[in-house]
């Protein structure tokens, strides 16, 4: 239904743009119309497969579980129940654990950007004696890891388990954002960074006065790469603490889910009451997870595509 | 403009002044060196631990020295041969199908005329990139359930319903499909940058030659971003060994260890779960150092052939 007046404007709008569009299809031949309808189909499938498993969820959150189980919800919900979203928003953990990942999500966050905009900076210098031995020993980073284990017994030994450091320092800096900030810091025009210079102001008050306010997108980038990345991270937190009421949620629907396949693990957040985890509960969990992500999705795409546009332009 | 610059060099600027005179740009490194150092470079010491004892609670650096007991440990044990084996084939089947599909899907969209569908179809494809792998996890589990859709719509076709997670006969297939479908879309970035790096007067010329579109496609376009493709190619084979452990680890379960679980689910067991570190590490330092080889190497093959690499 939906591909075919799609389809069919494609090559009206080549035909009238004809003369000046790159490829012109003056003379498109009946091969080439077929192909341009398929092509339509072939991406729309592509769509269809990428956007049901989130259309599944948004389904069975809100329909009822005796649907669920008879394996009855796929696209549409059936057996209309919002009660679900009530009842896990009842449950005083999951607003606990929510609460921790926005906590986690802006800490973590904040220390990630000082600590990678300092070390960018610093390294985008030329006046800098060693940046070669700084950058080398950031890039080494990413290359060779210590490895979970050694990481885990550092970060218990320095008493950082149970504590919100466990999940913000140990993978503050992500080398990668560090070379694409860096990259950035040095194209900017070095007359202006001398000239603020000669006007007074110090590597610091260069640093804020002058070439953040200038950097605002690649900040805002960089920010929205930590920050969701953050909010999606489980593991750590799943490794680093060990009471409920200090998992951010993500670690609360990895629970959830465990508990469905009787992986280990008993410290599970889920309501007592419940002696098995329906599949609209797990609906929910994910949906509400996801909700913040989506609000912010045309941002992120955007600048997350100029991200990785600079980190590839940088060779 | 060059004599400004050279007065404002004259005045102090630049690198001509000796560098303690730069001591403000020294303190912004203080913090970030301190956390490379605590939080990368001292794990990486730590992985002393493979050649010594280490007991929980002790000494980081371990007690004793035991030499390359770990090593041959594991290098015997079956057990870990077999995570190397799922490792491979898990990292490679995931390459050789998630390889070419954001190629594919880069190549439809670039023959998409209307702008308007072109953003839909990327905005659509692009989003499984955003999502927690808990939440992956979670959309997989309910899709291959017994009352999932899949088996709802096998048993309408009078297909008996499969337990798709507790087969490991399926793992693969489950875990290859779904880092192709988190992945095609948001792979097609660099492609898509590439394709429209292509000069104009080449299809123009291609045209005046009679080529279709067909051709076009073959003969401007697929050479157009060959050295993308090189280049990308060689540097996922550099990284294909390291899978995706947060995600095997919430998928697999002990019915499905034959083909899920990697080396890195295996010392994460064996070393967190069961406290045997030092023979963890062990594994863990052959692990990385096979990858940092791979990468390496990857890359400098990958400057060789294109000029263009990670570094």
């Amino acid at each position: 239904m939906i591909e075919a007046p799609a389809a069919g404007a494609v090559p009206t709008a080549s035909l009238v743009l004809g003369n000046t569009k790159h490829r012109s299809r003056i003379r498109q031949s009946r091969g080439e119309r077929i192909f341009g309808v398929v092509n339509v189909v072939i991406l729309l499938l592509a769509v269809a497969i990428t956007l049901f498993p989130f259309v599944n969820v948004v389904a069975q959150s809100l329909s009822s579980e005796k649907y669920i189980d008879f394996g009855l919800v796929s696209v549409w919900p059936r057996g209309w129940d919002v009660s679900t979203y009530g009842l896990v928003l009842k449950d005083p953990t999951f607003w606990i654990n929510y609460r921790n990942t926005v906590v986690y999500t802006v800490v973590s966050t904040a220390v990630s950007m000082v600590l990678s905009t300092m070390f960018a900076y610093a390294v985008s210098r030329p006046e800098l004696k060693g940046r070669k031995f700084f950058i080398g020993m950031a890039i080494v980073t990413m290359l060779y890891s210590g490895g979970i284990i050694p990481t885990y017994i550092v970060v218990n030994k320095l008493n950082l388990t149970d504590t919100i450091w466990a999940i913000a320092l140990p993978g503050a800096i992500s080398v990668f954002n560090v070379l694409v900030m860096k990259s950035f810091f040095e194209n900017l025009p070095d007359e202006l960074l001398e000239a603020a210079q000669i006007d007074g102001l110090n590597t610091y008050g260069i640093l804020l006065r002058i070439v953040l306010p200038l950097s605002k997108a690649v900040m805002a980038t960089m920010i929205l790469i930590y920050a969701v990345g953050q909010w999606n991270s489980w593991f750590p937190a799943f490794l680093y603490m060990d009471h409920s009421d200090l998992y951010p949620v993500t670690v609360y629907l990895r629970n959830l889910i465990a508990g469905a396949t009787g992986a280990q693990d008993a410290g599970a957040s889920a309501d007592g009451n419940l002696t098995q985890i329906g599949a609209n509960i797990k609906s929910v969990t994910m949906v509400l997870i996801v909700i913040p992500i989506l609000f912010v999705y045309p941002f992120i795409q955007r600048y997350f595509v100029t991200g990785i546009m600079l980190g590839s332009v940088k060779g | 403009m060059s004599t400004e610059t050279a007065r404002l060099r004259a005045g102090g600027g630049g690198s001509s002044r000796p560098w303690y005179r730069n001591w403000q740009l020294y303190t912004l490194l203080i913090l970030p060196v301190a956390y490379f150092v605590i939080f990368r470079y001292l794990p990486m010491a730590g992985n002393i631990i493979a050649f010594r004892q280490y007991m929980p609670g002790g000494n980081i650096f371990g007690e004793y020295w035991t030499g390359f007991d770990n090593f041959k440990l594991f290098l015997a044990d079956p057990g870990f041969w077999q995570v190397f084996r799922n490792n491979i084939v898990l990292g490679g089947l995931a390459l050789l199908f998630g390889f070419p599909a954001p190629i594919i899907l880069a190549l439809l969209l670039n023959e998409v005329r209307n702008r308007g569908f072109k953003r839909f179809v990327q905005s659509a494809t692009y989003l499984p990139h955003f999502l927690s792998v808990v939440i992956v996890a979670g959309m997989i589990m309910q899709l291959t359930s017994l009352q999932g859709t899949i088996n709802h719509f096998l048993s309408t076709v009078g297909i008996d319903k499969i337990a798709f997670m507790q087969d490991p006969g399926w793992f693969p297939a489950i875990y290859v499909g779904s880092e192709v479908w988190q992945t095609a879309g948001w792979g097609t970035i660099l492609y898509l940058a590439a394709l429209t790096q292509i000069d104009e007067s080449l299809y123009e010329a291609a045209r005046i030659d009679g080529a279709n579109r067909w051709k076009q496609t073959w003969h401007v376009t697929i050479p157009g971003i060959t050295p993308t493709i090189v280049t990308l190619l060689i540097l996922n084979i550099g990284t294909f060994l390291g899978v995706g452990f947060e995600k095997i680890f919430l998928l697999y379960n002990p019915s499905t260890y034959a083909t899920a679980d990697v080396i890195s689910t295996y010392l994460f067991r064996v070393g967190i779960q069961s406290g045997s570190f030092s023979y963890a590490a062990a594994i863990g330092m052959f692990e990385a150092l096979i990858g940092a080889i791979l990468v390496i190497s990857s890359n400098m093959v990958a400057k060789r052939l294109t000029g263009a690499g990670l570094w």
